[in-house]
C-alpha cells in the first residue's frame, strides 16, 4: 500500500467537505474493495476519510411505505432485516447469493454500489487497462474474456459490474441520496446512477468530486413472486457468470434485472412487456445488439435459459 | 466510534505530495503516516500507534503478538484471518486498524486456551477438523460467529425460505462456512465438528 493520511469524519457534508478539499482522499466504509485494491495499488488513495462513525446504519420505513436503507447498512443487516425479507425478497436473495459471511458482515450498501469491477486485466497491473489507467488499451478484448460484458460494451472496455445487490436495487427502482461538498443533496434513479464504459471506462458513475452516499431509498413494496438466480463456476463465494432478478406478478407480468452481463446492472423496461410470452422474447429484447467474444457468446443462450428457468419457477 | 476529533494524523500530515510519476495522476504522500487507535482484543485494553496502512491483523500478529489468526491470501478470499470484531466474524486483513478505534476484538487465543478449550476447538479436535492447522483458528472463530448468526434467524443462499427459521443442516454449513478455505480438505469433519457443537447448542 502507499502511504495516506487518515481522518475520522464527523458528519455526511463535513466527510464530503474534505474529500473535495484534499487530493486523492477517499472514503472508506467496509473496505473490503477498497483495501484490496490499495494492496494491488490499484487504488493508491493520499488520504482516506472513514464514514464508519456517521450515523448512516439505520432503516427506516418512509412516509410512502417504502424503504430509506443507509449507506452504512452492512450487507448482512439488510439481508436480514424482516421489512426487506418479507417485502423486498428479490434484495435479500442478492445479498445473500454475494460474497461470505465475514464479507457481508463488513461490506456496506452504499460500498457495493461502488465495487470495481472483478475484471482479471484490472486486477494484473502489467497489464493494459482503460478503467486502471486511461489509454492504455483493453487485455480483455482479444484476450481471455469468459466472465466479460455482452451488452453496453464498447471498444476500450468490456468489464461487468460484479454487485449482485445492484440488480436487485435496478429491479426495485432504487434511488440514491447523496450530499455533496457544498453541503446540498440530491437523489439519484438507480437507472442514472451507474454509466456505460464509452470511452471512460474509469469513471463507473455519476458521483461528482467528494459526493457521498447516505442513503439509498426503495419505494414501497411492489409485490409478487420476487426470485434471485446466479449462476456461477461455484455453488458459493463466485462472482456472476449471469444472473437474473426478476418479479413476476400473478398476471404474468414483472420486471427483469440482469446480472453478470454488462457495465451496470442491466436492465431494459421494454423486455418486461414480454414477459407474459415467455423467456425468448423477453431475453432477445434484453440482448438486443449484443457484442459478444469468442469466450463468453455462451452467456446468450444462458441468459435465456435463466430466464425460462426463473418464470418457471415463479409460475410455481 | 470515535469522539476523537477530525484530524489528519502524522508525519505526512503537512501534506507534502510527490509529483504522480505515472500517467495515473494520483496524488500520493511521500513518507508513512502515523495514527493511534485503541480497542480491547479478548478482553484487554491496547493502545496502538500505527502507520495508518496496518491491518487489523498485522496489528494483531505483528503489534500485539496474537499470531493465532493468519495470514494466508491477505485478500478477504481464504477467512484464516477470521476474528470477531463487535461479535460479529470479518476478516481482518481486509480492515484497517485504525477503523477500530473503541471496538472488541476476539481471536482465538480469547476464545479458549489448551487447558480450558473453547467448546468449538474441542470438536475440532475430536472430530480431527484439520490437517495442518493453518485455516483452523479462521475456521473456528468463523464457526462460533456462525452459529450466532443462525440464532439470530438470519438466513442464507441455501435457506429454504428467507421467514423461516434457518435449519443446522450440512448445506446450510457449508454454504455458511464458504468464506473459510481449506486446502488439506477437512471440510466433511469440519461440517462433524460444528455440528455437534450446534447440536449441543439446541
Amino acid at each position: 500500500m502507499k502511504p495516506f493520511t487518515y481522518e475520522r469524519a464527523q458528519s455526511p457534508a463535513d466527510a464530503a467537505a474534505s474529500a473535495a478539499r484534499v487530493d486523492g482522499a477517499k472514503f472508506i466504509a467496509g473496505g473490503t474493495n477498497l483495501l484490496d485494491l490499495m494492496k494491488l495499488q490499484i487504488e493508491t488513495p493520499a488520504h482516506l476519510i472513514d464514514v464508519n462513525g456517521l450515523s448512516l446504519d439505520e432503516i427506516e420505513t418512509t412516509p410512502d411505505g417504502g424503504l430509506r436503507i443507509g449507506a452504512l447498512v452492512r450487507n448482512t443487516d439488510l439481508a436480514a432485516d424482516t421489512r426487506v425479507r418479507r417485502d423486498y425478497a428479490l434484495l435479500a436473495r442478492a445479498l445473500l447469493a454475494g460474497a461470505t459471511g465475514q464479507l457481508r458482515n463488513q461490506a456496506t450498501t452504499a460500498g457495493n454500489l461502488l465495487q470495481r469491477t472483478r475484471c482479471p486485466y484490472f486486477y494484473d497491473t502489467n497489464q493494459p487497462c482503460n478503467k486502471r489507467q486511461p489509454g492504455s488499451g483493453c487485455g480483455a478484448i482479444g484476450g481471455y474474456s469468459r466472465h466479460h460484458a455482452i451488452v453496453g460494451v464498447s471498444d476500450a472496455c468490456i468489464a461487468t459490474h460484479p454487485s449482485d445487490m445492484a440488480v436487485a436495487m435496478r429491479a426495485l427502482d432504487a434511488v440514491v441520496e447523496t450530499v455533496r461538498p457544498d453541503g446540498s443533496t440530491r437523489s439519484i434513479p438507480i437507472a442514472e446512477f451507474h454509466r456505460l464504459p464509452g470511452d471512460r471506462p474509469d469513471q463507473e458513475n455519476v458521483l461528482e468530486r467528494g459526493e457521498l452516499i447516505t442513503a439509498v431509498t426503495l419505494p414501497k413494496p411492489v409485490g409478487g413472486v420476487q426470485i434471485y438466480r446466479k449462476v456461477r463456476d461455484r455453488a458459493s463465494f463466485a462472482f456472476a457468470l449471469i444472473s437474473v432478478g426478476a418479479i413476476v406478478q400473478p398476471d404474468g407480468n414483472g420486471r427483469v434485472a440482469l446480472g453478470g452481463v454488462a457495465h451496470k446492472p442491466w436492465r431494459v423496461e421494454a423486455a418486461e412487456a414480454e414477459m407474459p410470452r415467455g423467456a425468448r422474447p423477453v431475453s432477445a429484447r434484453l440482448l438486443a445488439d449484443a457484442r459478444t467474444t469468442h469466450d463468453n457468446a455462451f452467456k446468450l443462450p444462458l441468459v435465456e435459459r435463466t430466464v425460462a428457468a426463473v418464470l418457471a419457477e415463479a409460475k410455481g | 466510534m470515535a469522539t476523537a476529533a477530525s484530524v489528519a494524523i502524522g508525519a505526512a500530515a503537512s501534506g507534502a505530495r510527490a509529483e504522480a510519476s505515472t500517467e495515473v495522476a494520483q496524488p500520493a504522500i511521500a513518507s508513512p503516516s502515523m495514527a493511534n487507535v485503541s480497542f480491547t482484543v479478548n478482553g484487554v485494553a491496547q493502545e496502538l500507534e500505527l502507520d495508518t496502512r496496518t491491518t487489523l491483523l498485522d496489528a494483531l500478529r505483528e503489534h500485539l503478538h496474537f499470531t493465532g489468526s493468519k495470514k494466508g491470501c491477505d485478500q478477504g478470499q481464504c477467512g484464516a484471518c477470521t476474528v470477531i470484531a463487535g461479535g460479529r466474524r470479518i476478516v481482518s486483513c481486509l480492515s484497517l486498524a485504525v477503523m477500530h478505534q473503541d471496538d472488541d476484538i476476539v481471536t482465538i487465543e480469547g476464545l479458549g486456551t489448551p487447558d480450558n478449550l473453547h467448546p468449538m476447538q474441542a470438536a475440532f479436535v475430536k472430530h480431527d477438523g484439520y490437517q495442518c492447522g493453518y485455516c483452523t483458528p479462521g475456521q473456528i472463530c468463523s464457526a462460533v460467529a456462525m452459529l450466532d448468526e443462525i440464532k439470530a434467524g438470519i438466513p442464507s443462499h441455501v435457506s429454504a425460505t428467507l421467514t423461516d427459521e434457518p435449519e443446522l443442516t450440512a448445506a446450510e454449513l457449508r454454504e455458511r462456512m464458504s468464506g473459510n478455505i481449506c486446502r488439506c480438505g477437512a471440510y466433511s469433519n469440519i461440517v462433524d465438528a460444528i455440528t455437534e457443537v450446534a447440536g449441543r447448542q439446541s
